[in-house]
């Protein structure tokens, strides 16, 4: 009876987390979805350590279980708790690494304590362990990066390094599952150390633009992680689970290089980092034009449509909630306000839309880029806070650019240009933008925060 | 080729809900629209976190004498609590700020 309760249990689990992802997909139903996913986690835990079963052996060890789980909770809640809405790209991928590594420990004691079994079993095993080991490192590096703690580091030899050493991990695979004999128990080490070394390595030369792919496409592979798992212990629910999210990731991580009209090898092998092209020096003569904030306050009061398009330094200097205000003061003159949200704008796709919602800026106001790029040349001034790569006209026609191809919100249709940005220093992804040199650009240097508000008393008193 | 046509016919189960879970999670996701794809990473990142019943089971199974076992699968079980617990409160969080406006 007590398998009875387990396999519904899971069933039911199963069904939650299905239900759950698709009602994360509608913005009326999301909450409830992620509650509802949240709840059948919970049952498929209980279940678990109540009426799991193994050769009649039910789960021991449970005081020791339950700490683990209290120290778990205690340290997952206060860290998701605390972290500010610019930190949540971050503390995804982090949480991200703690499923790798949780799978890749399970492979670990499971080889422990039965390195004998069918090639299955070994293949299984193995996998759960190198998927796992590479998710964690890679997370963490991930993770570092956008923190900021870690730097980008790229160089030509690394690509061609990292496809060898995935190739020696895939051999090694292949000679231990076909004759556990030839390594021996060491192999699990050897495989360890090598997994994990690809894991940072392969996120390291990976630059800021392309971060959001890299941390979903970690996201699935922890996904893929767990599903290992479920195959391990028979389970049902890790496999559907860890599928599913597998699944969903991938096809997540392919809609975003979409976005960026970038394909994952791409995405993977060619990667953006330093200062790129042999076109900034041509910039040099060329002027920036400066605006002060009367003219600027003035500009936009007087227009009839005004477009802000919001990029990571909005995050940063936690402007949303005074960029609404500049938005309400504007409306309240009868300008018409709209934002125009670049799919990866920030860290992470849909960042802007997180962050301006936490302000409470009505989502009919959050454009998509292409109805935006339709609304562009009706548009009387832009406004671009803290926004660099998703603006930059070199995507459309410079050809040695590193970002040429990935579409763009194309501001200089609109008839003024206003850039705020804290100085000239390139974007994320360290690319020379000309448009700050457009001829219909305007320069407003300083903090987003800052300037807005200054900004917003301006457009007060005109 | 032997093992593997073994492997195949004894999880031939498993296999189907892998291959049929596959395409259900690419049609659930593939209409999603831009404004909730952070938070459906971040859920669907909270879901992973079903690793933590593996992690539960090697904890459970594990010999009393088995130390390298028993303190593995202690940090396994933290490592994937903190997947579930950190995953569906961050998701929450961002969900939140969506649902104050109306």
């Amino acid at each position: 009876m007590t398998s009875f309760f387990l396999e519904l249990s899971y069933l039911l689990g199963s069904i939650t987390f299905v239900v759950g992802l698709k009602k994360l997909s509608h913005p009326e139903t999301a909450r409830k979805g992620n509650l509802l996913a949240a709840a059948g986690m919970g049952l498929a835990i209980l279940a678990t350590i109540l009426f799991h079963e193994h050769d009649g052996e039910r789960i021991g060890n449970i005081g020791w279980i339950v700490a683990a789980m209290g120290i778990g909770t205690f340290i997952g809640w206060t860290m998701a708790m605390k972290v500010k809405m610019t930190g949540m790209p971050q503390m995804v991928s982090f949480f991200n690494g703690m499923g790798g590594a949780c799978a890749a420990i399970i492979s670990i004691v499971e080889y422990h304590s039965h390195p004998e079994g069918a090639a299955g079993y070994f293949v299984v095993v193995f996998l759960g362990l190198i998927i796992g080991s590479i998710s964690f490192s890679g997370s963490m590096v991930a993770y570092g990066k956008l923190d900021e703690k870690i730097k980008d580091f790229s160089a030509k030899w690394l690509t061609v390094f990292n496809l060898i050493l995935l190739a020696v991990i895939i051999g090694i695979l292949v000679v231990a599952v076909n004759s556990p004999a030839t390594f021996g128990p060491s192999v699990l080490w050897i495989l360890l150390a090598i997994s994990l070394l690809y894991g940072v390595l392969f996120v390291m030369p990976i630059g800021g633009a392309d971060m959001p792919v890299v941390i979903s496409l970690l996201n699935s592979l922890t996904g893929m992680a767990a599903a290992f798992g479920g195959f391990l212990y028979d389970n049902q629910i890790m496999l559907t689970g860890g599928i599913l999210v597998g699944s969903a990731g991938t096809i997540l991580t392919v809609l975003m290089c979409k976005a960026m009209n970038r394909s994952l090898l791409n995405v993977i092998i060619g990667s953006f980092g330093g200062s790129a092209g042999g076109t900034s020096a041509a910039k040099d003569d060329q002027t920036v034009k400066e605006i002060n904030l009367t003219d600027a306050a003035i500009l936009c009061s007087y227009a009839s449509k005004v477009c802000i398009v919001p990029g990571y330094g909005l995050a940063v200097a936690q402007a949303q909630h005074i960029c609404h205000d500049l938005e309400k003061q504007l409306e309240a003159k009868g300008v018409d306000v709209y934002y125009a949200i670049h799919p990866v704008a920030g860290r992470m796709p849909g960042h802007m839309n997180v962050l301006l919602a936490e302000a409470d800026v009505p989502y009919p106001k959050l454009i998509e880029m292409e109805d935006a790029n339709g609304m562009m040349n009706s548009t009387d001034v832009a406004i671009i806070v803290g926004a660099n790569d998703v603006v930059n006209p070199s995507a459309e026609n410079d050809p040695s650019s590193p970002i040429y191809g990935m579409p763009v919100i194309q501001v200089w249709e609109a008839k003024n240009i206003i850039v705020m940005k804290r100085s000239m220093r390139s974007g994320y992804a360290g690319i020379e933008n000309p448009l700050f040199f457009h001829a219909k650009t305007k320069m407003l240097f300083g903090d987003a925060k800052d300037t807005l508000q200054k900004l917003v008393g301006e457009v007060k008193m005109t | 080729m032997d093992a593997l046509a073994s492997f195949f016919l004894e999880n031939q189960d498993m296999i189907y809900i892998v291959i049929l879970s596959i395409f259900l999670g690419i049609e659930v996701i593939s209409h999603v629209p831009a404004i909730l794809h952070t938070p459906l990473m971040s859920g669907a990142n909270a879901i992973h976190g079903v690793v933590i019943i593996g992690a539960i089971i090697v904890m459970g199974h594990a010999k009393n004498d088995d130390y390298l076992a028993l303190s593995l699968g202690f940090l396994a079980v933290v490592l994937g609590t903190l997947n579930v617990v950190g995953g569906f409160v961050v998701t929450n969080r961002m969900l939140e700020m969506f649902n104050k406006k109306k």
